[in-house]
């Protein structure tokens, strides 16, 4: 596979397919209360037939807003300023069967958001894939009678033939037995099976451009694998143009024949995907692959650390943990079956050392951690926690009040630095809140520790007065860290507290809980989807699939060589930040029994 | 056009504004709520100052004024000379009688101009029972001279004088009223929405069962039950509480979904987790984020008390006279002769509809302001 992938990246081939879209001096503006925002600013893109332009960036970049300005549907009160986008319809293979090989250019930008012209062009040359699958289906109508209607409002088709065509997309983007599921509702499908349907749709007018903004970004990496590589297999047959929108690395390579690297609103580096992943030629671009692949390999602090203080006895031994949330009563209707969340689960978490948590999204995971916080009733099994006078406690069955004094040892980070920290009070009062709460500080020496604790997590003191809402996602995590290690605990659970974060962040934060874990002798319950940073952060890493642990291992043992299948199929469906390295062709799927 | 690049990310990393502050400029861009915030300030001002802003004492009657029609008020006075000054004044009216019909009618008596005053001096009373005042906001400028700019009652009293005591009494109920219902509603909201399960099912199950019964009938029945013998001040408590009994489910149910939905986020498991009491969770941690929509419902709730006592008072089973209130005046108006002979007694129900929309604009106001992240272009 390498060399004819190879071969298609040569330079004269690429040249020779044909422009289709061309975005030229592209800026858009956003008037607002305090003057214009131009978050698109300058950019220049040409994507080719049969070709896939990648556009990357972080949150925030306008990498979205591009995209929607070239089908002219930005949110208001956004409009294009400047730049044109223009639509080479002699390119395309329906454009040049209708136009008999005439040039016709179509300028997009130049039509009005509403005119007809333009929506004749959306869906039917150009459609769009949006990231949240959940909300861009409607919910009251069948996914038949929605792919049904985008293929009758461009092409003149019988209603009965229209179903067929439908029914056909369906089997095209893989939906098992189309037949029926032609008729059922979006609520009925899971998210990987709702963003087939999206694509389906999306498909359904054969566009000679499909932009697809963060297509799987909401999906779990083994549903990321599938549609990355659906989106591929059609590419090839249709011979679309792609202008794939992401934040991740990892798909560009996996993806991506030419990258557009943007960073606020402007296009900072762009080229042939070799090119820009051996020889970036901007900074950014650099530090983002600095950071992409800082995380695909053990962080060399970690390792130091370990060999000059190896991990102690055992802190925290969770055995046959079980957690069974009651089936829904329902009026009318027998019982919801129970859901079994954490389905008996022994870890043991050592002094000193980052336990990962790996698994997909249902795994069990998070209540996993929510468990070891107290936060659940109606627990089976033991949690033994081992104090620093060696005595052992069983956190299960506590009460809230035997519990306070455990949870200032045991803390916790949470996944959103945007509903974790309470928007009604100020920094100082958030971090300061424990302390105060469990009588240990107040006034002035809650103050400078407050500064301190601040200071430890690279903040400057004078974000003390300030409210959470002032601060960005990264900062605001190191908020919530300074809260947790504000009572000196010795275990810190953190919930996914990287995966909001863009990946330049990412190993900031990391590299911070390193630094906290050398400093104050921490050990992480760390849980995360992401085998990137687990392989980065954590020394051993406990995969779960449907609330069990089916594996458990040193972390690199479990990476280089998993023994479980679906350890194996979870592996090889990550993307790698190598272009060289692609193969998601050849992953493993599991499934259960095999 | 000149485009100043301005990035919103920076901004908000400067600036440190509370949510107060937020709150009040999404206000301030809500035409209709901030003029609706003037008048409803205003309104409250003369009801708190009523005996300065009253011409007249509410009570006082006079055989001769009896059905006296409004009189217009002239700022230029002119003078038979031509030559003219800026003073206040109304034209006087006479009192004739039909030869025949021995009917009563007022006739405007083109000599006699009645002179007012700004600040000037009256009969001295006690302002909210606590200090004398010589002084009202107008008077006429020779003293024992009446005047009438909304007309005068069935008694010859004086209706501005009596509107601007009603508004005391009427905006008042409201206040008293809410504030009992925002007691029992925190509260019983508070518990249903902070513990679900049982517990939420049992409040919610009465809170529509109160729903559920007819309001007036309801009220009658109570008001009808108090007993006669009921000093003013006791009946308009009573009456209050009968009003606040069935309002304060609307408030409970407000309050209930903002603490489910509060409940969720992970700042409060956060606050569980630093080992904060249940209280503390629930007055330091959660409260907070209510106050701003706690505001906004009690002040759409404001306007039903008053339009409440307003309808139990014109039925006669609310406040009764001498107590004065926008629905006591109103009941004046209930028969046909009031509406051919004197018309200006409506004038209470004016007032009424001016407090009722200026309090529901700035609910409406609030509302929308009391939820400065969830707007967009900000």
């Amino acid at each position: 596979m390498p060399d004819t992938m190879q071969a298609a990246w040569s330079p004269g081939e690429a040249e020779a397919a044909p422009v289709v879209l061309e975005v030229q001096g592209l800026a858009v503006d956003f008037p607002s209360r305090r003057g214009v925002f131009r978050a698109v600013d300058g950019v220049d893109l040409v994507l080719r037939s049969g070709r896939t332009l990648a556009v990357v960036g972080e949150s925030g970049s306008g990498k979205s807003v591009t995209a929607r300005a070239i089908l002219q549907i930005l949110d208001q009160p956004g409009r294009i300023a400047a730049g044109r986008v223009l639509l080479h319809r002699h390119h395309t293979t329906k454009g040049a069967a209708a136009s008999g090989g005439a040039e016709e250019v179509v300028e997009l930008s130049a039509l009005a958001p509403r005119s007809a012209a333009i929506r004749a062009i959306r869906g039917r040359d150009i459609a769009m894939i949006f990231q949240e699958p959940m909300s861009s289906l409607s919910p009251v109508h069948t996914i038949g009678a929605q792919i049904i209607e985008a293929i009758r409002l461009h092409d003149r088709l019988g209603k009965r033939a229209a179903r067929e065509r439908a029914i056909d997309l369906l089997r095209q983007v893989e939906i098992p037995r189309p037949e029926t599921a032609v008729d059922r509702y979006t609520f009925e499908f899971s998210g990987g099976m709702r963003q087939r349907a999206m694509i389906a749709m999306a498909l359904a007018c054969n566009p000679s451009v499909l932009i697809a903004d963060e297509p799987t970004t909401a999906l779990d990496v083994t549903t990321q694998a599938e549609i990355l590589d659906l989106i591929r297999r059609l590419q090839a047959s249709h011979g679309m143009a792609v202008m794939l929108i992401t934040h991740d690395m990892g798909v560009v390579a996996e993806m991506a024949d030419e990258v557009a690297v943007m960073r606020h609103g402007q296009v900072v580096e762009r080229g042939p995907i070799l090119d820009v992943f051996e020889r970036p030629q901007h900074d950014y671009t650099r530090m983002l692959l600095g950071a992409v692949r800082a995380l695909d390999r053990p962080s060399p602090r970690r390792l130091a650390m370990r060999a000059a203080n190896p991990p102690g006895a055992p802190l925290l031994r969770i055995e046959a943990l079980r957690k069974v949330f009651p089936g829904q009563r329902r009026i009318f209707r027998a019982a919801a079956p129970p859901v079994i969340a954490v389905d008996d689960v022994t870890l043991e978490l050592r002094a000193g050392e980052t336990l990962g948590v790996v698994g997909e999204s249902g795994s069990g995971k998070t209540t996993l951690g929510r468990c070891v916080m107290g936060l659940f009733d109606g627990l089976g099994g033991r949690i033994e926690y081992v104090g620093r006078d060696g005595s052992q406690t069983n956190l299960l069955g506590l009460r809230e009040s035997a519990l306070r004094p455990l949870r200032r040892e045991i803390r916790m980070v949470f996944q959103d630095p945007f509903s974790s920290l309470n928007p009604r009070m100020t920094v100082e009062q958030i971090i300061g809140e424990p302390m105060l709460v469990n009588g240990m500080l107040s006034g002035a020496a809650l103050q400078r520790r407050v500064a301190e604790l601040l200071e430890m997590v690279g903040l400057p003191a004078t974000a003390m007065e300030r409210y959470p809402h002032a601060f960005s996602g990264g900062q605001r995590q190191r908020i919530g860290i300074a809260r947790a290690i504000a009572l000196d605990p010795r275990v810190i659970v953190a919930d996914e507290p990287t995966s909001a974060l863009d990946v330049s962040l990412r190993s900031q934060v990391l590299d911070l809980l390193l630094d906290l874990q050398q400093r104050l002798g921490l050990s992480f319950i760390f849980i995360s989807h992401d085998i990137g940073v687990i392989r980065y952060f954590c020394d051993r890493v406990a995969v779960m699939y449907r609330g069990k642990v089916v594996e458990i291992g040193e972390t690199e043992a479990v990476c280089t060589a998993p023994q479980h299948a679906y350890t194996r199929a979870l592996l090889s469906a990550v993307p790698h930040p190598d272009p060289r390295r692609r193969g998601l062709s050849g992953r493993h799927r599991y499934t259960e029994g095999a | 056009m000149s485009v100043a690049v301005t990035d919103p990310r920076e901004h908000r990393t400067a600036e440190q504004a509370s949510q107060w502050k937020l709150m009040w400029w999404a206000f301030r861009r809500h035409r209709l709520a901030r003029w609706s915030l003037y008048i409803v300030v205003a309104l409250y001002a003369i009801g708190a100052l009523a005996e300065f802003f009253s011409p007249f004492d509410p009570d006082a009657a006079s055989a001769r004024d009896v059905f006296h029609p409004p009189q217009a008020i002239n700022f230029i006075d002119t003078a038979p000379d031509g030559s003219w000054t800026i003073r206040p004044w109304v034209q006087g009216h006479r009192l004739v009688r039909d030869r025949f019909t021995l009917e009563q009618s007022f006739v405007v008596d083109p000599n006699r101009k009645i002179y007012l005053s700004f600040f000037g001096k009256a009969e001295p009373v006690k302002l909210a029972g606590l200090f004398t005042i010589e002084r009202r906001f107008l008077t006429a400028a020779e003293q024992g001279e009446r005047f009438f700019l909304f007309g005068a009652d069935r008694l010859g009293r004086d209706m501005l004088s009596r509107v601007i005591h009603g508004t005391r009494i009427s905006l008042s109920i409201g206040l008293v009223g809410v504030a009992m219902s925002l007691v029992l509603g925190l509260l019983l909201g508070g518990i249903s929405g902070y513990y679900g399960g049982t517990v939420d099912m049992a409040i919610q199950r009465v809170i529509e069962f109160i729903l559920s019964l007819p309001t007036i009938p309801i009220w009658l029945g109570l008001t009808a039950a108090l007993p006669q013998d009921w000093s003013p001040l006791t009946r308009y408590f009573a009456i209050t509480i009968i009003l606040s009994l069935v309002t304060w489910t609307e408030l409970a149910r407000v309050v209930r979904g903002r603490f489910l939905a509060l409940r969720g986020e992970d700042f409060v498991t956060a606050a569980r987790l630093d080992g904060c009491s249940q209280a503390r969770i629930i007055f330091r941690h959660m409260l907070p984020s209510l106050a701003s929509h706690v505001i906004a419902s009690i002040t759409l709730a404001v306007p039903l008390m008053i339009l409440a006592e307003t309808s139990l008072s014109f039925l006669g089973l609310g406040l009764q006279p001498p107590t004065i209130s926008w629905g006591v005046l109103l009941k004046e108006a209930q028969n046909i002769r009031s509406i051919a002979q004197a018309p200006w007694l409506f004038i209470p129900g004016g007032a009424v509809c001016l407090a009722v929309l200026a309090l529901n604009f700035l609910g409406d106001g609030l509302r929308d302001a009391a939820d400065p992240y969830a707007q967009d272009g900000r």
